[in-house]
């Protein structure tokens, strides 16, 4: 399990390799918090390489995108595998979030 | 020195049986998670079950036990018993906690009043994605003593 934090086209950009779980997501959130605190305001977590979220790391996404908004910024998400898409569809989190296909497309949205 | 795992694997047929015992720790929950998974894995269970169903809710159960059930407490370990063949995975989350209302703490948090909030999706997900839960009272603490045990059963997929 790792993240990685990369700047693209002034989009922080947070790539979350494993699981986003209740022992992680600490982790996640702190580091995203850092950005903010930085200035940043256009945020896209990455799941191109994530395996499975539970209960504590999808509220850890709620949270982040209220604190983000809050500050006048974004969160956005890409890359959610079908069974992602559906852990998004059963809890509906698929419509408080705004979510791309690819990384491309989620930065073009921005 | 109570060590990470204990393991038997086990079972008779084509069922396979495991038994680990785990320290009261957040960060012991992916290693079981693939340990269980795995076993499900030899038995051919779908892609989906192994990749999402599985994961998650063994997940919130083990979650629920060390932080609800065990208050977090370092003191305490939680146990699991896993049964698995060919038509399902039946997997018992036992800890030493007080006891709680399964039922009355499940809440719907897709509706428009709650969809936004930070919490409460646990109990809902691990309904939603294994074919049974139940709990029973009586878990880790030793016979006699307090403690739930939460099963999950999942019939296997194709």
């Amino acid at each position: 399990m790792s993240f990685t934090t990369k700047k693209q086209d002034g989009v922080v950009i947070m790539e979350i390799e494993g699981q986003l779980i209740v022992g992680n997501r600490q982790e996640l959130k702190q580091k995203l918090l850092e950005e903010l605190e930085k200035g940043g305001r256009k945020f896209l977590v990455d799941f191109a390489k994530t395996g499975y979220i539970d209960s504590s790391g999808l509220g850890v996404l709620v949270s982040l995108s209220k604190k983000i908004r809050e500050q006048g910024g974004d969160l956005r998400l890409a890359n959610l595998n079908d069974d992602l898409k559906t852990l998004f569809e059963l809890t509906k989190l698929d419509t408080l979030f705004q979510i791309a296909d690819t990384r491309e497309r989620a930065l073009a949205s921005f | 020195m109570m060590p990470a795992f204990q393991t038997n694997s086990a079972g008779g047929g084509d069922a396979r049986v495991l038994e680990l015992e785990i320290r009261n720790d957040v960060s012991e929950i992916e290693a079981v998670v693939d340990l269980v998974r795995r076993e499900c894995e030899a038995m051919r269970f779908a892609r989906t079950q192994l990749m999402l169903n599985l994961p998650v809710a063994l997940t919130e159960a083990l979650s629920n036990a060390i932080l609800r059930g065990n208050l977090d407490d370092p003191r305490k370990s939680v146990r699991v018993h896993a049964r698995v063949d060919s038509a399902a995975l039946v997997v018992d989350v036992m800890d030493e906690g007080e006891g709680f209302d399964l039922e009355a703490c499940l809440v719907d948090p897709t509706t428009p009043d709650r969809v936004n909030g930070e919490d409460g999706r646990g109990l809902f997900l691990m309904h939603k994605l294994m074919d049974r839960v139940e709990r029973f009272a009586g878990g880790a603490g030793g016979a006699g003593g307090a403690g739930n045990v939460v099963r999950l059963t999942l019939r296997r997929g194709s």
